[in-house]
């Protein structure tokens, strides 16, 4: 489409406006989707990723959106990452558990299991979508501009979240 | 199985649970991957904030900082270089403290090396020139005219040393007119008398 072409004279923001202003979200965003453990590692991996674009992007409108989707890949990608380590065999398997427990230590408030230890365990777009929703208050319109959805679609993946969350959880 | 209302509750209540975790740095891995490439930080001064520029190449501006003007100055620089611009002052570590020094009294050159691009042509020339004015002495619009390739050219060099981009370093308040007056200067004529006052030595 023409209208997508960019002016050349599209003039971007100091990178640093958009740190300033989403940066803080971003990182909640992560807390929250991958959990206290990987939140800085993708919290870095974002961010140098919107960096290395930065000067490419066609559109300064909704960067909010923008960096949030970026997020949401990351967290696609270390969930990724961590179905492809291998599988401790049998043996070896207690101390995996020790060592994933004290990720769970760490992920627990106030002795309690932490509910977004469930969220995490959602399939990606339900993961997402409830993210959004819930650490932003997140309209359905702005869930489906950063994940590429329609509404409809942001509805329905906010919808399914919350049902398995409310077999899986108790409270 | 949970009522959705104590759900929403739980995960609203659960999201707030982090909210004062520091943010972790990405100036070192975005510098290590060569995505730094303006790095900017404020340096008080006897005249007023100072914002600082630096490009891989060297510092490439200073701007005297009125209240509302850090962002029009940034603005600037992420059109006029890159919009990759981020707040790291400890890329800045060396302009600052030789800064510091001058205004203290014990420094009387720069070492650090500085990026021109944000100069060209006649302008570039009448800065340069500026640069080689000796610490504590002045010059003329016309000598610099001159030196510039353009002897009839003062006005232009006036031009020129206004737009400077890199004032203090670049010593354009070392350029007086002929007559002895002090002429203009681009961060206000009184800033032009304090910093020819530290280089007479005087005490601010």
């Amino acid at each position: 489409m023409a209208s997508d072409r960019v002016p050349s004279t599209m003039k971007l923001p100091p990178f640093q406006a958009l740190l300033d202003a989403h940066g803080r979200d971003v990182h909640r965003f992560l807390l929250a989707t991958v959990g206290p453990g990987a939140a800085d590692d993708c919290y870095q991996e974002t961010w140098l990723a919107a960096l290395r674009a930065y000067p490419r992007l066609r559109h300064a409108t909704n960067l909010r959106a923008w960096i949030l989707t970026i997020a949401h890949r990351k967290t696609i990608d270390h969930f990724r990452a961590r179905r492809r380590q291998p599988m401790p065999v049998e043996g070896f398997a207690e101390r995996a558990v020790l060592r994933d427990g004290a990720l769970a230590e760490a992920e627990t408030v106030n002795g309690r299991s932490d509910l977004w230890e469930h969220v995490r365990a959602l399939p990606p777009k339900q993961r997402t979508a409830v993210a959004l929703r819930y650490v932003f208050d997140a309209g359905y319109a702005d869930i489906a501009a950063t994940m590429d959805t329609t509404e409809e679609a942001a509805r329905r993946n906010v919808h399914e979240g919350l049902k398995r969350l409310r077999t899986e959880y108790t409270p | 199985m949970t009522d959705i209302e104590t759900l929403e509750r739980a995960l609203r209540a659960a999201a707030q649970a982090h909210d004062d975790a520091a943010l972790p740095d990405l100036i070192g891995p975005a510098d290590d991957r060569r995505l730094l490439d303006l790095a900017y930080a404020t340096l008080d001064s006897p005249v007023g904030t100072l914002l600082l520029a630096v490009t891989a190449r060297g510092l490439v501006r200073i701007a005297y900082l009125g209240p509302e003007d850090e962002q029009s100055v940034l603005d600037e620089l992420a059109t006029a270089i890159s919009p990759r611009v981020l707040a790291a002052p400890r890329k800045l570590d060396s302009p600052r403290r030789e800064l510091d020094e001058y205004f203290a009294g014990t420094r009387r050159r720069f070492e650090f090396p500085l990026d021109w691009r944000l100069t060209r042509g006649f302008g570039r020339r009448v800065l340069q020139a500026t640069a080689r004015i000796p610490y504590g002495t002045v010059s003329t619009y016309k000598q610099m005219a001159g030196e510039a390739g353009s002897p009839r050219g003062s006005r232009a060099a006036g031009n020129a040393l206004g737009a400077n981009p890199l004032p203090i370093v670049v010593p354009c308040h070392r350029v007086v007119h002929a007559d002895g007056g002090l002429g203009g200067y681009t961060g206000g004529v009184e800033r032009k008398k304090v910093l020819l006052a530290v280089e007479r030595g005087d005490r601010l």
